[in-house]
């Protein structure tokens, strides 16, 4: 299906939740609102005309320094997902604010997300709410703060950690 | 059925627990195990020989790659994509690179789109003979390591000729590549490729039907089909599960669609499907690399200018007296360390867009409108401004889908570039292949992944 074809199944789908579509670059991208998230998911793997089977790539974007969203809500998290049986891509993403970052898991859908999530909850301590294990996944423990976020300094110093005892 | 470890062995965590004396052992493989190539801890539960659980632990190699990319310009990330996959750095130079021009909206120019093709191909073909030859070694098979070392060794030697390195190559450039091919790559490509064939030949003949090596890889290291698929995991492991997913064929980029080749794809998903998969891989990009080196437009490159060429110091002496008519298309002989930037060679490989490619060095030298040209590319707070926007641009990496996803707020820095690392998922199943498997089967399976840790951790 072509990019514009998809987004306009998912707009009859979920209508209202659909906070904005684009295709810029010819990346058909479809934003939606955070309580409709996993359904639509859910709606893009099992739909057989949508079909998308692989959860490609999942990551997110602090756009607290970008034009025009200095105010709005600060996280985008993106999905990427892949259909094998379709040949075509969609992106996913979802808002959330800074005070509320949390975004409700889709590990139940692929198990890849596992991994995904804990890298985006170490990188950008974007919650995801029903992971099983959310630990950081490519920082130590001990790490303070989230190193991807716009407001982590690229010099900062890390106190130094012992052996675990 | 394993026998349970013996209360009198349990000197570790949980001894004496009065559990018996039956209780798993636990036992940390890594971080650096002499074994594994690539520095990844494995917490394994084993009771007897068997792998009861096992928690796979990534990071160690963690250089901030993404929080790097956003504090230079878009051209200063290539050097770092090299470091993502330090065997096969020339297919994350082009990836980053193309998933930026797709950013632009600018389009390379033809003869570049097939020196991308055969440049990432022979890189593939390195990744896959050191995945093959490493994991052969460390079920004991050094020869097979020695063989495969030395046909890289002759591929390394013309990415060195091309590249000027052999492994931070640094390569790709947003808008084209740094220079073109050299002189008689064309025939060093025909010998290095002998060269391999036979070693591929000779490993075959040692390794395929091994009885050895088959009983180590066979049934070894199963995923499935569905979960294969469920872990996103794409390249070789994919295709040895029986899809035949490859992004050169799904969805053609450069000069894949012009070439003919064939996707190989095992059924089994187990680690002897891997590597069939990776050794019909090679020879298939061999193909590629051939075929697209003998369609390749504007041919070879010609240094007998039929201008006058001319020293690069009087062509800059001129050009301070005022001597600028025409002076523009005399040819100059540039620095050796220059070769393949000159003009006409530049013409070629670059995409036409002042706003994006640094202009050749004659242009640089000999008129202030390249020099400014130049500077305005290379000067902070200037440099390449793709408009705002994202863009998601994937390729076929070694290892499976190497994704770039790049975000640009308008200024000459990415806003956040996001790599899509082929081996992470694989490592996210790693579990799934080795539980309930013998400790020792973990060697062939964590080669069989091939891990890379500078993508993985990036």
């Amino acid at each position: 299906m072509q990019g514009g074809q998809i987004l306009q199944r998912l707009r009859d789908r979920f209508g209202g939740a659909v906070v904005d579509t684009h295709e810029h670059r010819g990346d058909a991208t479809l934003v939606v609102d955070r309580g409709t998230l996993v359904d639509a998911l859910r709606f893009c793997r099992d739909e057989p005309t949508l079909g998308f089977d692989v959860l490609m790539d999942l990551t997110a974007v602090d756009y607290q320094r970008y034009p025009g969203r200095e105010d709005g809500p600060r996280f985008d998290v993106v999905y990427h997902l892949y259909s094998l049986a379709q040949n075509h891509r969609v992106r996913v993403k979802v808002r959330v604010d800074e005070d509320d970052a949390a975004v409700p898991t889709a590990v139940d859908l692929w198990p890849i997300a596992n991994w995904f999530e804990r890298e985006v909850w170490d990188m950008f301590g974007v919650h995801f709410s029903g992971h099983p294990d959310l630990r950081r996944l490519l920082m130590y423990e001990e790490f303070v703060g989230h190193a991807l976020r716009k407001d982590y300094p690229i010099n900062r110093r890390q106190p130094l950690i012992g052996p675990k005892q | 059925m394993a026998e349970p470890v013996r209360r009198d062995f349990m000197l570790g965590e949980g001894a004496g627990t009065g559990s018996g004396g039956q209780q798993n052992l636990h036992v940390g493989v890594g971080p650096a195990h002499p074994a594994m190539h690539g520095i990844i801890r494995i917490q394994t539960e084993i009771d007897g020989e068997f792998i009861r659980k096992a928690d796979v632990e990534i990071g160690y190699l963690h250089r901030a790659f993404e929080k790097d990319c956003e504090v230079g310009g878009y051209n200063n990330a290539i050097p770092y994509t090299d470091r993502l996959n330090y065997v096969s750095p020339l297919i994350n130079n082009f990836a980053y690179a193309a998933a930026v021009e797709k950013l632009l909206g600018i389009e390379v120019t033809e003869r570049c789109t097939f020196i991308r093709t055969v440049m990432s191909e022979i890189s593939r073909v390195c990744d896959h003979l050191t995945c093959v030859g490493a994991s052969a070694m460390e079920l004991g098979a050094f020869t097979v390591f020695l063989y495969m070392i030395k046909a890289r060794e002759y591929l390394w030697e013309l990415v060195e000729d091309v590249t000027g390195a052999r492994l931070t190559i640094s390569y790709g450039r947003v808008g084209g590549v740094k220079a073109d091919l050299p002189d008689g790559f064309a025939a060093k490509m025909t010998t290095a490729f002998k060269e391999t064939r036979e070693v591929l030949d000779e490993v075959h003949r040692l390794l395929t039907g091994n009885r050895i090596f088959m009983d180590r890889m066979v049934g070894v290291g199963v995923l499935s089909r569905e979960e294969t698929i469920g872990y996103a995991i794409t390249g070789p492991l994919l295709r040895a599960a029986g899809v035949g997913y490859d992004v050169r064929r799904a969805q053609p980029h450069w000069a894949y669609d012009r070439v003919q080749w064939e996707v190989p794809t095992q059924k089994d998903g187990d680690n002897y499907s891997r590597y069939l998969v990776r050794m019909a891989e090679m020879e298939q990009s061999m193909r590629i690399a051939e075929q697209a080196l003998a369609m390749m437009p504007g041919g070879p490159i010609n240094v007998d200018f039929e201008g006058r060429p001319i020293d690069p110091a009087a062509y800059v002496d001129q050009g301070k007296q005022g001597k600028t008519e025409g002076l523009l298309l005399v040819p100059i002989t540039l620095s050796p360390n220059l070769q393949g930037q000159n003009r006409a060679a530049w013409n070629q490989v670059n995409a036409h867009d002042k706003r994006v490619v640094l202009p050749p060095k004659e242009t640089t030298y000999g008129s202030i409108e390249g020099l400014m040209n130049h500077f305005m590319l290379i000067m902070e707070g200037y440099g390449i401004r793709p408009p705002l926007g994202e863009a998601y641009f994937a390729t076929e990496g070694a290892n499976g889908e190497l994704g770039f996803y790049v975000v640009s707020d308008g200024t000459d820095r990415p806003y956040r570039v996001r790599c899509r690392p082929p081996c992470l998922p694989p490592l996210a199943a790693l579990h799934r292949m080795i539980e309930g498997e013998q400790i020792a089967d973990l060697i062939p399976t964590f080669g069989s992944v091939n891990m890379i840790g500078g993508e993985l951790d990036r």
